[in-house]
């Protein structure tokens, strides 16, 4: 018993030793990893949203746009030249072979895209990874589309009887991402006036849309 | 229990080659297979593990009259655990260009038999320098054992070697980004996992091979002449 009780103890002192060492270390990197994910942020934002079209900070300049079917709410960051919004970039996910696809969409006031970029997935090196810019130029095949642009049924690859390139070897992965993408246009479509608001009122926009929508 | 440096030799000697984790006692085969797809990658993570392995070589040797017998392995864990953990928030603090690229391998360290496997093995019951050195040459073992499975299975699969390695270590080590075979589409399959099964059997064997023909030359080694030695 007196045995059991002393492990017990020392486990219990091990435990606690372990619990201290963890929260210092994490209060000691708290600061600079949210600066890397910022860093990580800016980075991808400005892959869509092409640098000549704002002189604002991409990432001081937010509104949050609730998700769809009472998804995650939705971080929009919105570029502006001399105070005119140009262009807002935001997050959006598919569902891909290995996993979830997240991309980054920039799309210009009209709702044109600007760009798409893939910023985390985990699809088959060799195949499904020709989504990822480093890796070919397909994403790049979004670039000027919208959403009547091609046309809903074109959203598909070339086998699907769309408008996209199919990757080689790969069927599932370009099937998500041209899904995601239209999605987020759609998504775009639907919260264009809550996304596109001045800065000061957009909590006000945010609201009156989503009255209009009730 | 001072280690001697035959005892030394001997540690080193296993690390590298003899019981290496990988090619010699069959460890960690699941973080090797998942990262072998090029040399870099496999560098990366024999150089996490090498770190995570020598904290708890050392913490595990330090403390090992500390640790009661009987609750051992669970405090093991909780070392190892926490500093997989402390590794994970320095590197995505600041070394995050690596952590991007092996940040999804770092909490398979946890995981990795070969840690808790040198700190009950060896580390409890041996001095501080000496689990060192054994920490040193086992992580050294692994990690070479990543890169040559992950050289050939890059070689074969993509035609280049250290692809992206300026990414992981930095612009300095672009030199070691090779393009051995230009335009080749590769063979697929051996960066997929099966590729890794093959190129590991076909090292093993090779290993197999290599041990048999030194234990052969040994036996009669007394009587070892030049001449004798030409007959082979």
């Amino acid at each position: 018993m007196v045995k059991l009780l002393q492990a017990a103890w020392g486990l219990g002192a091990f435990a606690c030793s372990a619990a201290v060492v963890l929260v210092s270390v994490d209060w000691l990197t708290a600061d600079a990893i949210r600066q890397r994910a910022r860093e990580d942020l800016e980075a991808s934002l400005t892959q869509v949203l092409p640098s000549q079209l704002y002189d604002n900070d991409l990432l001081a300049d937010t509104v949050t746009v609730p998700g769809d079917d009472g998804g995650p709410t939705v971080t929009v960051y919105r570029a502006r030249a001399s105070g005119r919004i140009t262009g807002v970039g935001f997050q959006v996910s598919g569902t891909g072979y290995g996993g979830p696809i997240r991309l980054v969409l920039g799309i210009d006031p009209g709702g044109r895209l600007l760009g798409v970029r893939v910023i985390a997935h985990s699809e088959t090196p060799g195949l499904g990874d020709g989504i990822d810019a480093a890796k070919g130029d397909w994403i790049a095949g979004f670039t000027g589309r919208a959403l009547g642009d091609p046309p809903l049924e074109g959203w598909a690859v070339r086998k699907d009887g769309g408008t996209f390139d199919q990757l080689s070897g790969a069927t599932i992965t370009p099937r998500a991402v041209i899904a995601a993408v239209r999605d987020g246009l759609r998504f775009f479509a639907a919260h264009r006036s809550a996304m596109l608001a001045p800065a000061a009122d957009a909590g006000t926009a945010a609201a009156l849309e989503a009255g209009k929508e009730a | 229990m001072a280690a001697s440096t035959s005892d030394l030799r001997t540690i080193v000697g296993d690390g590298l080659w003899h019981r290496n984790a990988v090619f010699g006692q069959m460890l960690s085969l699941c973080p090797t297979m998942a990262v072998t797809n090029t040399a870099t990658n496999g560098l990366g993570m024999g150089l996490a593990t090498l770190v995570v392995l020598t904290g708890s070589n050392l913490l595990v040797a330090g403390l090992r009259r500390t640790i009661p017998t009987d609750i051992r392995i669970p405090a093991f864990v909780l070392v190892i655990a926490t500093l997989v953990t402390v590794v994970e928030l320095v590197m995505n603090a600041w070394l995050h260009e690596l952590f991007k690229v092996l940040g999804l391998f770092i909490p398979l360290i946890v995981v990795n038999c070969l840690i808790l496997g040198r700190a009950e093995s060896f580390a409890s019951r041996h001095t501080v320098p000496a689990a060192l050195v054994d920490a040193l040459a086992m992580g050294f073992g692994f990690t070479a054992a990543l890169v040559v499975i992950g050289a050939v299975r890059e070689l074969l699969g993509s035609g280049t070697l250290f692809a992206d390695a300026a990414r992981l270590l930095g612009p300095g080590f672009a030199f070691l980004e090779v393009e051995v075979i230009p335009d080749f589409a590769g063979v697929l399959v051996m960066v997929l996992p099966p590729g890794g099964f093959l190129a590991l059997g076909f090292l093993l064997a090779g290993k197999r091979l290599l041990d048999r023909r030194a234990a052969r030359r040994r036996v009669p080694a007394p009587m070892v002449t030049p001449a004798a030695g030409a007959a082979e």
